[in-house]
């Protein structure tokens, strides 16, 4: 019978073990930007003078945001809001963060403006003049003929009126001009594209104003009216920008403007050379401590090992079980954590060592050593467990995943010590290992 | 060993590092124009992290800084090939140019990290760490009155503040930047360091139940108690430190203050368990039966 208990203990150890393993092969833990490498963006919203920062406005800004990046094919981006005006973005592993940062922050308000060439020079006329003559809403502009980076000449536009807005467009498609050269083709939908027939008729010989967040991308004069609503974005773009531009006119302007406040990217051998490092520094660490507890604790010691052992891909599993994303903060935790999880064991083992020189037997002595260092174990455990859930709420990113990563570890090692090695302690009383309370397996 | 008899002594030394910590603030705000080397974390600011292909002195690389006005900036190497460049907020398109002229003219160079912090952030979490620390202790407090007493409970935390200014004192003194992780290190060393007092705190529980020891007064029994759980106190800590220590010398640059931070304090929250959080429970104790 007592040996049936050792066989069923000792298949429940293996079935643990087995458990964790299948379910580290079948969830593999998610590296955190800083691990893999990535950019974390937070974006704040700005107040307008028509637009003021609001929820719906926000809700805008991150379904926008969310296209654009979609479009972008970043894998498994995360899009969350953030306080009252807040919007963080992460995007894992993105080669090329700069053209990401500049896809997700641009407000990408296109505007198309009815137009005049400026007669003689515009810049004497008085803003008062210029609406007397124009319009409420004209002022001045420049029209630069950019080569290879390089302002060639400006020309004075006067802006009248905007005419229609990139909320008129139907689509959007990467095209090439006469020349070759990469241009946006757009199309209108019915309402846009009447408007723009008779915007187009209104402005034979005039030019049309095509404005990107408030710069003038060009400004074709019109030849003839346009009544089939298609009309084509060209500047000096290259074919990247004009990709870009598609993905931004598709998705639509944000409601209103975002300014970045915070950037962090990490590159991919950061946290490579991090992971590599935290390795080593970790089964040093891990060997140092089972080598004490074998020195300090003899068999007891060496059952703890057993129990630290299985300690690791438990916890692990945990962590892939509810998927938690591992950060480096995360991998200090577990290191961390390894250290702690033999806390519990010495708590247990220096109760013994008293329990057994009150001359009490073997099994009595474990017993009680069990029993009376449980509540140790559990105050001293949730007093930390509360300092780490805090962490989680006021904590951002890479901090979360050092309060999960220590709850998840705190937990599992209550566990380990208090089943696991009592499992294989009793097991080494039920199997007659040790029978005498001075043998010197126990202690010196 | 007298714990309880020779508290002036602890109180002594503790007093002593407590005015350590004071004089290092005080000193950094005076010479140096604030009380700890906040990093961009708290004041915004930009860090590049860049990796060139091979070995660059830093004068080359703030000639370039300073084409863009940012030649009093932070420059340091940080690795044979590595250098580290803090300074203020910058926009978008002057990194890309930045670390484009540093291709051009310097050596092609790699990011290893590259962040842009704007000074809002940095004002969130000062508070929000503010937060963190309220919160931290009333659930610590809680928990301990709950399953100890109020006097308990208070005492710990004493001692945990203990702890944690004497730890912010050494890394103000060596000068260490304090970023994000240093806020989580002083969070988990408060939840670490009162584990240890929580062991302590359990075996005075048993003891005072003890028939035996019905007659000794509770200073006396405080004392009993310490030197019963002295080996695992001991041990406990050792088995972290040993983890901290392999984190320290081999766990890289990213988390070198880290497991510093954690360090400092892990010793000094073993030694504030056994020595600050007891005697001030003894004493307490001792004022309420003298009513």
């Amino acid at each position: 019978m007592q040996k049936n208990i050792n066989q069923l203990r000792f298949l429940a150890l293996l079935a643990i073990v087995g458990v964790s393993v299948y379910i580290l092969m079948q969830l593999p833990i998610t590296l955190g930007l800083d691990l893999q490498g990535g950019t974390r963006l937070v974006l704040e919203g700005q107040d307008t003078e028509k637009v003021k920062v609001s929820d719906d406005a926000m809700s805008g800004v991150v379904a926008v945001i969310r296209n654009r990046i979609d479009a972008l094919g970043v894998t498994e981006p995360t899009i969350q809001r953030k306080g009252k005006d807040q919007v963080i973005v992460e995007l894992p592993g993105v080669k090329d963060p700069e053209r990401a940062i500049k896809l997700i922050g641009d407000t990408a308000l296109l505007e198309f403006v009815e137009a005049e060439w400026s007669p003689g020079d515009a810049r004497t006329i008085s803003p008062e003049k210029l609406k007397e003559f124009y319009g409420p809403d004209a002022h001045i502009d420049y029209v630069k003929n950019v080569r290879g980076g390089r302002v060639e000449s400006e020309r004075v536009i006067i802006l009248k009126k905007t005419a229609l807005t990139g909320a008129d467009l139907k689509g959007a498609w990467p095209g090439l001009d006469e020349y070759g050269n990469p241009v946006v083709d757009i199309e209108f939908n019915a309402e846009g594209a009447k408007m723009f027939s008779e915007v187009t008729a209104r402005s034979v010989n005039k030019p049309i104003a095509i404005i990107l967040d408030k710069k003038i991308i060009s400004a074709p004069n019109v030849r003839e009216p346009i009544p089939s609503g298609k009309a084509q974005i060209s500047g000096s773009f290259s074919a990247e920008e004009v990709q870009d531009l598609v993905i931004k006119l598709k998705a639509g302007a944000l409601p209103i403007p975002v300014r970045l406040v915070e950037t962090r990217i990490v590159g991919p051998s950061l946290g490579k050379d991090s992971i590599d490092r935290s390795k080593v520094a970790g089964i040093i660490g891990f060997a140092i401590i089972i080598a004490f507890m074998v020195l300090y604790y003899r068999l007891p010691g060496f059952l703890a090992d057993i129990a630290l052992v299985i300690y690791v891909p438990l916890t692990l599993a945990g962590l892939a079980l509810i998927r938690t994303t591992l950060t480096l903060p995360g991998i200090a935790a577990f290191l961390l954590s390894i250290g702690m999880a033999v806390d519990a064991n010495i708590i247990i083992f220096e109760r013994l060592k008293e329990e057994l020189r009150l001359g009490k037997t073997i099994k009595a002595s474990v017993d009680t050593a069990f029993q009376r260092a449980f509540a140790a174990i559990l105050d001293s455990n949730v007093t930390t467990i509360v300092a780490a859930v805090t962490l989680f709420f006021v904590g951002t990113g890479t901090i979360r995943g050092f309060a999960v990563t220590l709850t998840v570890g705190i937990l599992v090692s209550m566990f380990t010590a208090l089943t696991l090695t009592r499992m294989m302690m009793d097991m080494m009383v039920d199997g007659k290992i040790v029978t005498k309370p001075e043998s010197k397996l126990l202690y010196k | 060993m007298d714990v309880i008899k020779n508290t002036k002594l602890w109180f002594t030394i503790s007093g002593l590092l407590i005015l350590l910590a004071v004089f290092a603030f005080g000193f950094n705000a005076f010479v140096r124009g604030t009380p700890m080397n906040f990093g961009i974390d708290f004041t915004g600011g930009t860090l590049l992290n860049l990796r060139f292909e091979k070995p660059v002195s830093v004068a080359e690389v703030r000639s370039v800084l300073d084409n863009y006005k940012l030649g009093e900036s932070i420059i340091q190497k940080s690795g044979e090939n590595d250098v580290l460049v803090r300074t203020v907020p910058i926009e978008g398109d002057v990194r890309a140019n930045i670390i484009k002229d540093l291709n051009d003219k310097v050596a092609r160079a790699e990011i290893l990290e590259a962040d842009v912090i704007g000074p809002t952030i940095g004002k969130e979490l000062a508070t929000q760490a503010i937060w963190a620390l309220i919160i931290a202790s009333l659930g610590i407090i809680i928990y301990v009155s709950f399953r100890f007493e109020f006097k308990y409970a208070v005492s710990a935390l004493i001692a945990l503040y203990h702890d944690a200014l004497i730890t912010a004192g050494v890394i103000a003194l060596l000068w260490r930047t304090v970023d994000v992780p240093f806020v989580a290190a002083i969070l988990t060393i408060m939840g670490y360091s009162i584990n240890d007092t929580i062991v302590i705190y359990d075996r005075i529980r048993e003891n005072l139940k003890k028939p035996n020891l019905a007659k000794k007064n509770f200073g006396e029994v405080i004392n009993i108690s310490i030197l019963e759980t002295l080996a695992r106190s001991i041990n406990t800590v050792l088995t972290v430190i040993v983890m901290v220590i392999c984190l320290l010398l081999l766990g890289g640059e990213t988390l070198r203050d880290f497991a510093l931070t954690l360090l400092i304090g892990f010793a000094i929250g073993t030694y504030s368990s056994i020595f600050i959080a007891p005697p001030i429970l003894a004493i307490w104790a001792k004022s309420e039966t003298k009513k």
